[in-house]
C-alpha cells in the first residue's frame, strides 16, 4: 500500500486475521450479491426496453419457489455470517490464561495506562510481543471507547463500572490508539499509540521507567480506608482471611475450583457474588463505584503481597 | 365540477366521510390508536422506575414512606369515583339526555378538580419537606442521591399524569358546551364517547401510579 | 385553460395556513422539509471542507463537534423522518384510497405546525449556541458534561415527535377505515402497505424517543441521577431506551421510500410487482422485527455478550424482508416494457445502493466485525448509503414521479436526467471511500485525524461538492417548472392507481362521486386502455 494510501489496516493481533477472514466473506457475499443485482438490472433494462408505447409485457403473478430460494438461501448465508462472528466473539471475551493485566483510565481528554508493577503511561501503552494483555478499564467522567485498530478491538470505557477487554500482540510495531466514543470538545484529540516489543525489550523498557508510588504501599492504604479487614480477619469468621492464598486452588460454592491469581482477586473486588468461596454467604458488597484504575490495580497488587512468600 | 358533494352536507358529518358510521368508528380507531402511543410514553418512565426501584429497595421505600398513602388512597376514591360520572355522561349521551351529559362532565370536572387540588397540597408539603430534586433537596438519611432520584420519578409521572388530567379537563369543557349546543345525539355523541375512553386511560394510568409510588413497602411485617 | 383544482380554489396566505385539504398540507411539509434539508445540508458542506486536511483548520473543535451533531439532528428528524409520509403519503393517500381526505384533516394540519414549530425552535437552539451532544444524545455526556443548548434541542425534537405520532395516527385510520367500496387489502398500492408499516412504527416507538429526551432534561435541569452514575444512574439505560425508538426510526425513514420503489418499478415496466404479496407482507415483517433489534448499536458497549447474541442474528433476520423486496424489484423488470424516465433512473440506483448499503448493515450485524467498524466510518458510509442512496433517492424520484400530479407541470426532463446521474456519481464517490477509511480505523465525529487518511477524505470531499451541487439542479427546475413547466395532462406516464384518474393538479375534495374498485393493483392489462399510454 501506498505511504499516502493506505487501503488496509496493519494486522497485529492473534484475533486481527481471523477478524479479516471473516470479514472477507462478507465482502465476497457483498460483492456476489450487488453484481448479481446490478448485473440483472442492466440486462433486464435492455433486453425489455420499451419498442412502442403501446407495448404491453405479459403479466407474471410470481413464485413461490423463487420466493423461497431467495428467502432461504440468503438466511442460510446469512446464519453463516452470525455464527461464524459469534464464535470470534466468544473469543473477544474470553482471555486466555496467563494474561497481564493492565488499567486503563479514560477521563477528558486522555488515556491512564497503569502497568500491574506500577508503571504508568498517558496516551501511550507498552506491551510485549506474545503474551495475552487484559485490560481492565473505567472512565472518570464520560463514555469513552478503548480502540485499537491494529488488533481490531475496541470496548466502551464507562463511569461507574469497569469493563475488560483483551488482545494478544503478534507483531512488534506502533500502532494507532483512537477514541472511538464521543466524549466532548478534544474526542479526537484522545489517541495515542501502542508499542509492541520483544519481551526482552519489554522487561527493559519497565525498569527503565519510574513508578511514581509503590503500588502495595498505597494499596494497603485503600485496605483500611475500606476497611477490608473487617470481614477478612484471620479467624475466618465472616470472610476468608487472605494471607498466603495467592497461587492456591480456592473452593467455590457448588463444587468448582478457582485460581488464587490477579484475576480472581480482581473479579472478586468488582463483583463478588460471582464465585463465593466455598462455606461463606455472599455478603461482599462491590467495591466497582469506590475505585479508580489505579486504585484497583493497587488494591490486587497489594492483596497478591500478602502471600509474600509466594510472589515471584 | 359539482358543488352537490360539498354543499349540503348533514350537520356533524365532516364532508369526507361517507357517513356518520365511518367518522364513528374512524375517531374511535383514533382514539384507541393514540392511547397506544400514551401506553409507550408513560411505559418507558415505568420502565425506568422499575429497574432502579430493583437496584435501590431500601431507598426507595424510605422515599415512599414520605408520602401521604391517606392522600393517595382518597385520590384513587376521587378519581374512580370521576371515571364513574363520566361513564354516566357518555350513557346519557347514548339516551339523548344533553342536560345531563353537562351534570356529569361538571361533575367529572369537580372531581378532577379536587384530585389536582390533593395533589397540590401533596406538593406544597414536599416543597415544605426539602423532597423536591434540584439544588434545594435534603435528605437526612442514607441514600440521599437514591431518595432524589424516586422524587424525580415522582414528580415526572404524577406530573406527566397531571398534564393529561389537565387537558382532559379542557376538553370537558369543550364538550360541555358543544352538549349545551344541542351537538350530540344518540346517535352522534362520538365526541362524548372518545372523551370517556380518554378519561378512563388517565385514571387506569393513576392506578398504576398509586401502588407503584405510595405503598411500597407498606405490608404488615 | 385553468380549472378550478385544490392549488387555485383559495387564494392568499390565509387559505394555506388555514387548510385542511391534505394536498395542501403536503405542500406546506415540502416547503418546510426543503428548508430543513438545506440546512442540514449546508453543515454537511462545513464538515466536508473542514475534513479535506488532516488539521482543524476551518474551525474550531468546539465548533465541528456541533456542526455534526447539527447535522445529524437536522436531517434525521427533520428530513429523513418526516419527508416521505409528509410531503407523498399525505398527497396521495387519500388519492390512491379513493377518499376525499385523511381521516383526520385537522390533525393533519396541526401536524405540520408541531413539525414546523418544533424545527423553528431546534433551529433556535442551534443558532444560539448550539449543540454538540451528536445526535445520539449519549449521557452522561449530554446530561452533565456538554455546556451546549441540550435541553433546547432536546425539546426541540420532543415537539417534533408529535407530528410524527399524529401523521402515524391519521394513517393507520384512514388507511383501515377510508377504502373505497371494491379497495380490499391486497388491492391496495404497495406505497399504501409501506406507509400502514411505518405508521405503526411512528405510534409505538416515537413516545419512547419523547419520554427519553424528556429525562434527559429533566436530569440536566434537576440532576436527577437517572442517567448519570455519579449520582447513581446508568447510562447504559440511556443507550437501550434511545435506541429502542432509533433503530426502528431507521425503518421509518426507509419503508415509504421502498413502498415509492415499488411505484415506480411497476409504472415503468408496465408490470404488476412480483410477489405483490410477498412485498406487502415484507413491509410489515420490516416494522415488527425492527423492535427487535436496537441492541446491535451496543456491542461494545459493555452489554452482555448473550444479548450481544440474541441482538446480532434478529439483526440478520430483519434484513431478510429487505433483501425480499430487491428481488422482487429485480424480477419485475423480467419480460418487462422498460422505460427510463428520471423516476425510474431513481429507482434503479435506489436498488444499486440501498444493496450496498443494505449488505453492509450485515457486516454491524455480525458480532466479531462490528467490533471493529463500531463508531468509525464504516458505520457513516453503511448509514449514508441507506438514507441517501436509498431514501432521499425514492424521495426524488417520487417527487419527479408525482410532480405532475401535484402541480400540473412536468419538469424538465433531459436536464432531471443529468442531474440524476450526477448525483448518482457524486453520491458514491462521496461515500465509497468511507467504507475504507472505516476499515482502515478512522472513528467517528473525528475533528483531526492521522495524516495517512487524508487522500480519502480528499476523495469523499470532493464527491459531496458534486452530490451538493447536483441536488441543486431538481430545487432549481422545480421551481422553475412552477411557472414555465409544460402543462401535465391527468395521466402523463401511463400509470394505473386512483391518483392517475383524476386531474392534474386534483380538484380540492378529489373525487366526484367514490370510485368503486374492480382491478388488482397494477393490473396492467394485455392491452393498454385509452388515456393509459404515456405520453413522455
Amino acid at each position: 500500500m501506498w505511504q499516502n494510501l493506505p487501503l488496509f489496516p496493519d494486522s497485529a493481533s492473534t484475533l486481527a486475521g481471523k477478524v479479516d477472514g471473516l470479514y472477507f466473506y462478507l465482502i465476497g457475499v457483498s460483492v456476489f450479491f450487488t453484481l448479481l443485482i446490478a448485473g440483472l438490472l442492466v440486462v433486464f433494462s435492455l433486453r425489455y426496453r420499451r419498442k412502442s408505447d403501446d407495448d404491453r409485457p405479459e403479466p407474471i403473478e410470481g413464485s413461490i419457489v423463487l420466493e423461497l430460494t431467495w428467502t432461504i438461501i440468503p438466511l442460510l448465508l446469512s446464519l453463516v455470517m452470525f455464527g461464524w462472528g459469534a464464535w470470534l466473539f466468544f473469543q473477544e471475551h474470553q482471555a486466555p490464561g496467563g494474561a497481564m493485566d493492565v488499567y486503563v483510565t479514560g477521563k477528558q481528554w486522555m488515556w491512564k495506562i497503569q502497568h500491574p508493577t506500577g508503571q504508568r503511561e498517558i496516551n501511550e501503552l507498552h506491551v510485549p510481543v506474545g503474551r495475552p494483555v487484559r485490560l481492565t478499564m473505567t472512565s472518570e467522567d464520560v463514555i469513552h471507547s478503548f480502540f485499537i485498530p491494529a488488533f481490531r478491538m475496541k470496548k466502551d470505557v464507562v463511569p461507574g463500572r469497569y469493563t475488560e477487554a483483551w488482545f494478544e500482540a503478534t507483531e512488534e510495531g506502533t500502532y494507532h490508539l483512537f477514541c472511538a466514543e464521543y466524549c466532548g470538545t478534544k474526542h479526537s484529540q484522545m489517541i495515542g499509540s501502542v508499542t509492541v516489543m520483544s519481551p526482552s525489550a519489554y522487561e527493559a523498557w519497565l525498569d527503565g521507567e519510574p513508578v511514581a508510588s509503590d503500588p502495595i504501599a498505597a494499596g494497603a492504604a485503600l485496605w483500611e480506608g475500606l476497611r477490608c479487614g473487617t470481614c477478612h480477619t484471620a479467624d475466618e469468621s465472616r470472610g476468608p482471611s487472605l494471607a498466603g492464598r495467592y497461587g492456591t486452588e480456592v473452593q467455590l460454592d457448588g463444587g468448582k475450583q478457582v485460581l488464587f491469581d490477579e484475576e480472581y482477586i480482581r473479579e472478586s473486588i468488582l463483583r463478588p457474588r460471582a464465585k463465593i468461596s466455598l462455606g461463606y454467604r455472599p455478603l461482599m458488597p462491590t467495591y466497582e463505584s469506590q475505585l479508580t484504575g489505579d486504585d484497583l490495580a493497587h488494591l490486587v497488587q497489594y492483596v497478591r503481597s500478602l502471600s509474600e512468600d509466594k510472589t515471584p | 365540477m359539482s358543488d352537490a358533494l360539498h354543499g349540503d352536507h348533514t350537520p356533524g358529518l365532516a364532508h369526507h366521510f361517507e357517513d356518520f358510521e365511518q367518522q364513528n368508528e374512524s375517531a374511535s380507531l383514533g382514539m384507541w390508536a393514540f392511547l397506544v402511543t400514551e401506553v409507550m410514553f408513560f411505559g418507558g418512565l415505568f420502565l425506568g422506575y422499575a429497574l432502579y426501584r430493583t437496584d435501590y429497595p431500601e431507598a426507595f421505600a424510605a422515599a415512599s414512606h414520605e408520602l401521604s398513602v391517606a392522600w393517595g388512597a382518597f385520590n384513587t376514591v376521587v378519581l374512580i369515583g370521576s371515571s364513574l360520572t363520566m361513564a354516566l355522561a357518555v350513557r346519557a349521551a347514548q339516551l339523548g339526555q344533553p342536560k345531563s351529559i353537562v351534570r356529569y362532565i361538571v361533575l367529572t370536572l369537580l372531581l378532577g378538580i379536587g384530585f389536582l387540588g390533593v395533589k397540590s397540597i401533596e406538593y406544597a408539603a414536599k416543597f415544605e419537606h426539602h423532597l423536591i430534586p434540584g439544588p434545594h433537596f435534603l435528605w437526612g438519611g442514607e441514600g440521599g442521591p437514591q431518595v432524589e432520584l424516586f422524587f424525580g420519578f415522582y414528580f415526572c409521572m404524577t406530573g406527566l399524569h397531571a398534564l393529561h388530567m389537565l387537558i382532559g379537563m379542557a376538553l370537558m369543557g369543550v364538550v360541555v358546551v358543544r352538549a349545551r349546543r344541542g351537538a350530540y345525539t344518540p346517535t352522534n355523541h362520538i365526541g362524548v364517547e372518545m372523551l370517556g375512553l380518554y378519561w378512563h386511560f388517565v385514571d387506569l394510568v393513576w392506578i398504576f401510579l398509586f401502588p407503584m409510588l405510595y405503598l411500597i413497602g407498606r405490608h404488615a411485617g | 385553460m385553468s380549472t378550478k383544482n385544490y392549488l387555485n380554489a383559495d387564494y392568499g396566505f390565509r387559505s394555506w395556513l388555514t387548510t385542511l385539504d391534505h394536498k395542501r398540507i403536503a405542500l406546506l411539509y415540502l416547503l418546510s422539509i426543503t428548508f430543513f434539508f438545506f440546512i442540514g445540508g449546508a453543515f454537511a458542506v462545513a464538515i466536508r471542507l473542514e475534513l479535506m486536511t488532516p488539521q482543524g483548520d476551518l474551525v474550531q473543535s468546539e465548533t465541528y463537534n456541533k456542526l455534526f451533531t447539527m447535522h445529524g439532528l437536522m436531517m434525521i428528524f427533520f428530513f429523513l423522518v418526516p419527508s416521505i409520509p409528509a410531503v407523498l403519503g399525505n398527497f396521495l393517500l387519500p388519492l390512491m384510497l379513493g377518499a376525499k381526505d385523511l381521516a383526520f384533516p385537522r390533525l393533519n394540519l396541526l401536524s405540520w405546525y408541531v413539525y414546523t414549530i418544533g424545527g423553528l425552535f431546534t433551529l433556535w437552539a442551534v443558532v444560539f449556541g448550539g449543540v454538540d451532544t451528536g445526535w445520539t444524545f449519549y449521557t452522561p455526556y449530554s446530561s452533565t458534561y456538554a455546556n451546549t443548548n441540550v435541553i433546547a434541542a432536546a425539546l426541540g425534537i420532543f415537539i417534533t415527535g408529535f407530528s410524527s405520532i399524529l401523521t402515524g395516527l391519521n394513517f393507520i385510520v384512514t388507511i383501515h377505515k377510508m377504502r373505497a367500496p371494491g379497495l380490499t387489502w391486497f388491492r391496495l398500492p404497495l406505497f399504501v402497505w409501506a406507509h400502514y408499516a411505518t405508521s405503526l412504527i411512528m405510534v409505538l416507538g416515537t413516545p419512547v424517543l419523547a419520554i427519553t429526551i424528556l429525562l434527559v432534561a429533566v436530569e440536566r435541569l434537576f440532576r436527577v441521577g437517572i442517567f448519570d452514575p455519579a449520582l447513581g444512574g446508568d447510562p447504559l439505560l440511556f443507550q437501550h431506551l434511545f435506541w429502542f425508538y432509533s433503530h426502528p426510526a431507521v425503518y421509518i425513514m426507509i419503508l415509504p421510500g421502498m413502498g415509492v420503489i415499488s411505484e415506480l418499478i411497476a409504472c415503468f415496466s408496465r408490470k404488476r410487482v412480483f410477489g405483490y404479496g410477498f412485498v406487502a407482507y415484507s413491509s410489515l415483517a420490516i416494522a415488527v422485527l425492527g423492535f427487535f433489534v436496537w441492541g446491535h448499536h451496543m456491542f461494545v458497549s459493555s452489554q452482555s455478550m448473550y444479548a450481544g447474541l440474541v441482538f446480532s442474528i434478529l439483526s440478520f433476520l430483519v434484513a431478510i424482508p429487505s433483501a425480499v423486496k430487491i428481488f422482487n424489484w429485480t424480477a419485475t423488470l423480467y419480460k418487462g416494457s422498460i422505460s427510463f424516465q428520471t423516476p425510474m433512473l431513481y429507482a434503479l440506483g435506489f436498488i444499486g445502493l440501498f444493496t450496498i448499503g443494505g449488505l453492509t448493515g450485515l457486516f454491524l450485524a455480525t458480532l466479531a466485525v462490528d467490533v471493529h467498524v463500531h463508531d468509525t466510518y464504516f458505520v457513516v458510509a453503511h448509514f449514508h448509503y441507506v438514507m441517501v442512496g436509498g431514501m432521499l433517492m425514492a424521495y426524488l424520484g417520487g417527487l419527479h414521479f408525482w410532480w405532475p400530479k401535484m402541480t400540473g407541470r412536468m419538469y424538465p426532463e433531459g436536464l432531471a436526467k443529468f442531474a440524476a446521474v450526477v448525483i448518482f456519481l457524486g453520491f458514491n464517490l462521496t461515500f465509497f471511500p468511507q467504507f475504507l477509511l472505516g476499515y482502515l480505523g478512522m472513528p467517528r465525529r473525528y475533528h483531526v485525524y492521522p495524516e495517512e487518511f487524508q487522500v480519502l477524505n480528499v476523495m469523499s470531499s470532493a464527491g459531496a461538492s458534486i452530490l451538493g451541487l447536483g441536488y441543486l439542479i431538481p430545487m432549481s427546475y422545480f421551481a422553475w417548472s412552477l411557472r414555465w413547466g409544460k402543462r401535465a395532462e391527468k395521466n402523463p406516464w401511463g400509470a394505473k392507481g386512483l391518483e392517475w384518474e383524476v386531474p392534474s393538479p386534483p380538484t380540492t375534495f378529489n373525487f366526484d362521486t367514490t370510485p368503486t374498485v374492480t382491478e388488482e393493483a397494477y393490473d396492467y392489462g394485455p392491452k393498454p386502455e385509452p388515456g393509459e399510454v404515456a405520453h413522455v
